[in-house]
């Protein structure tokens, strides 16, 4: 009987221990979405006009009350849709990349690591050389190359795992692989252009959020949406996978299938980010570590910790692209790493633990 | 019930299992023997159908269960316990009940999971990462969730090879209860031959990808047994109640039968599922 009661005594501790760790790491993920919606205010308020911070948050939180049309005019049609766009883009690249990091077992991945972005380059860079335009939609030219190419760049990868295997081995071989192939025909366009076309191309290549309108962020944000959805569905099957191949099998898993799912989700995501913003780097890499440093390996909450953090770093950046060069938006891809490398160091440096 | 019939896995142009035939009781503990490379752990990952094999499984009654069905009445515990990663003790025992997790992890799941910890005294790891344990200790985390899985039939290559002597035996104990309670099945790929004679009901022993020998402990192991399977002159003497020691005294010439196939280390690619 005494045996039974103490064993019940310590069942009672360890649900305690684990409900503990569990209202932690929601702690951080509630904390995460405070310090975004700061971030959120301040990148609004920055910028070439002056703006109060009171009549920002009137036109954010009452637009039809606001007092000034000029500052309505301003947050809603420049600033908004740029800050929207950077969380969208944040969070697009963070997801991929802890996903990226998921599937292929490997700490170094990212969305850039199979190559989609280079070919989303490529892409934009062949239509920018060739003046292509798309009929009625003109505007949209670039995005719309940028976006095939990049599912070309998956379906080549995607062709060539199923054929030879889908480990993570063969998909990262095939990925890096496509990422040279198509570095290199972006070099080959960028030597073949005019000066002002290079320029041009150099410029989307840097990426920014000059380019942001509420239809960009409205597509890259159903994309995003839908991902989340989909991903959110099998957040125990992947961190299963974090046990390994044969364990993730021995559960019940088809890990092939996955692998395959997740996948194509995350080439969607990085061409729905980079479309339309350029190719910005780092962020699909640094935001999963920062994640997983805070929550662990429980997709549940380390896949939308991951997406608040990449949104971080994103619109951390952007506030840094403003006020760098006063009068001047240097372009945002220049600037992430410049953001996340010392936010990631101070983690390293603060952590006692290994993380992967 | 578990009933094989014409159990074959090729690796490649290589056969590794060649029409194995047997069938277990509910409840009982069964050991499979057998050099290196001889097809115990192909055996069990056939049954549990992680890798493509010929032949017919059927569990509790005569319908042959198909791979991408196995895996809800199926738990197989794999050798290597050297994946890891910083998931925690008690997120590795939850993922044991795959199926029932949703975003949020019910209170008696807890409590389920939280009791089999409790059960093999690694209720103060909960919350430790797989990195911050020892192999011995993750080799307990994996078997407490292959249990927690509540499986009919159990598969457990080499479940003891990280373990000291005295969780060897504990957790040995702790599966024959298990069996005996639940009425599980369970086969276990073991080296040492002493504790396979001391737990097990019924051995199976292999030589390549053949049962040479199928029988109660008992009736099966014998001193030219132990040559044919191993290549050792051994030893074996009946201590208290019965129970058989086995001592390897020396090795005797190499055995060209026990050298492991060779393949390709990506076959055999195709995959099956227990969705």
């Amino acid at each position: 009987m005494l045996e039974i009661e103490l064993i019940m005594t310590d069942i009672s501790q360890t649900i305690g221990t684990y409900r503990q760790l569990v209202t932690r790491r929601f702690h951080w993920l509630a904390s995460a979405g405070i310090a975004l919606a700061a971030i959120v205010i301040i990148d609004i308020l920055v910028g070439p006009a002056f703006l109060n911070i009171f009549d920002v948050l009137a036109s954010l939180v009452l637009p039809e009350t606001a007092s000034d049309p000029m500052v309505y005019i301003i947050v809603h049609t420049i600033r908004l849709p740029m800050t929207m766009m950077a969380i969208t883009v944040g969070a697009s690249l963070g997801i991929a990349g802890v996903q990226m990091q998921t599937i292929l077992g490997n700490p170094l991945a990212s969305p850039y690591t199979l190559g989609f972005s280079a070919a989303a380059g490529f892409g934009a860079a062949l239509t920018i050389l060739f003046g292509l335009q798309l009929p009625f939609l003109p505007d949209f030219t670039v995005p719309v190359a940028a976006f095939a190419m990049a599912g070309f760049a998956c379906l080549l990868v995607y062709g060539f795992a199923h054929i030879r295997g889908v480990t993570a081995e063969v998909m990262i071989l095939a990925g890096i692989a496509t990422l040279f192939l198509f570095q290199s025909l972006q070099s080959l366009i960028q030597y073949l252009a005019s000066p002002e076309v290079l320029q041009e191309i150099v410029f989307w290549l840097f990426g920014s959020m000059l380019k942001a309108t509420w239809f960009s962020v409205s597509v890259s944000g159903g994309i995003l949406l839908i991902s989340v959805l989909v991903l959110a569905m099998d957040s125990w099957k992947l961190t299963a996978l974090r046990l390994g191949d044969e364990r993730a099998r021995s559960l019940g898993i088809n890990v092939h299938r996955l692998r395959l799912k997740i996948f194509v989700i995350v080439s969607l995501l990085t061409a729905g980010a980079v479309a339309f913003v350029g190719t910005i780097g780092f962020i699909g890499l640094v935001a999963p570590h920062i994640a997983r440093m805070l929550v662990g390996e429980d997709q549940r909450l380390l896949m939308p910790l991951s997406g608040i953090m990449g949104a971080v770093v994103m619109v951390g950046a952007s506030i840094v692209s403003k006020v760098i060069s006063p009068g001047a938006v240097v372009p945002i891809g220049i600037v992430t790493a410049v953001v996340g490398v010392p936010f990631l160091f101070a983690l390293i440096l603060a952590g006692k633990k290994r993380h992967w | 019930m578990l009933k094989v019939s014409g159990l074959c896995v090729d690796y490649g142009p290589v056969s590794v299992l060649k029409d194995l035939a047997f069938s277990l009781e509910p409840g009982s503990f069964t050991a499979l023997l057998g050099a290196n490379g001889t097809g115990k752990s192909s055996l069990l990952k056939g049954i549990a159908g992680i890798i493509p094999a010929k032949g017919e499984i059927s569990i509790s009654n005569d319908l042959p269960v198909m791979p991408q069905q196995r895996g809800s009445s199926i738990a197989y515990m794999p050798q290597d316990t050297g994946a890891t990663s910083s998931l925690t003790v008690i997120e590795v025992i939850l993922l044991g009940r795959l199926r029932s997790l949703g975003l949020q992890v019910s209170q008696s799941l807890q409590t389920a999971a939280s009791g089999i910890l409790t059960g093999f005294g690694l209720q103060t790891l909960e919350t430790r990462t797989l990195d911050e344990i020892s192999g011995g200790q993750r080799q307990l985390v994996y078997l407490a969730q292959s249990l927690f899985r509540n499986p009919k039939i159990l598969l457990l290559d080499e479940p003891t090879a990280a373990l000291d002597l005295r969780h060897q035996l504990i957790v040995l104990d702790r599966v024959v209860n298990h069996c005996r309670k639940n009425g599980t099945i369970a086969i276990a790929a073991m080296h040492d031959l002493s504790l396979a004679a001391k737990c097990a009901d019924r051995l199976i022993c292999m030589s390549q990808g053949k049962i040479v020998a199928d029988g109660a402990p008992d009736k099966v192991l014998s001193a030219p047994l132990i040559r044919k399977l191993y290549g050792v002159e051994a030893d074996i003497v009946a201590g208290h109640k019965g129970v058989l020691h086995i001592t390897p005294l020396k090795a005797v010439e190499t055995r060209q039968a026990s050298a492991p196939p060779k393949y390709r280390r990506s076959e055999p690619r195709e995959e099956w599922s227990g969705e």
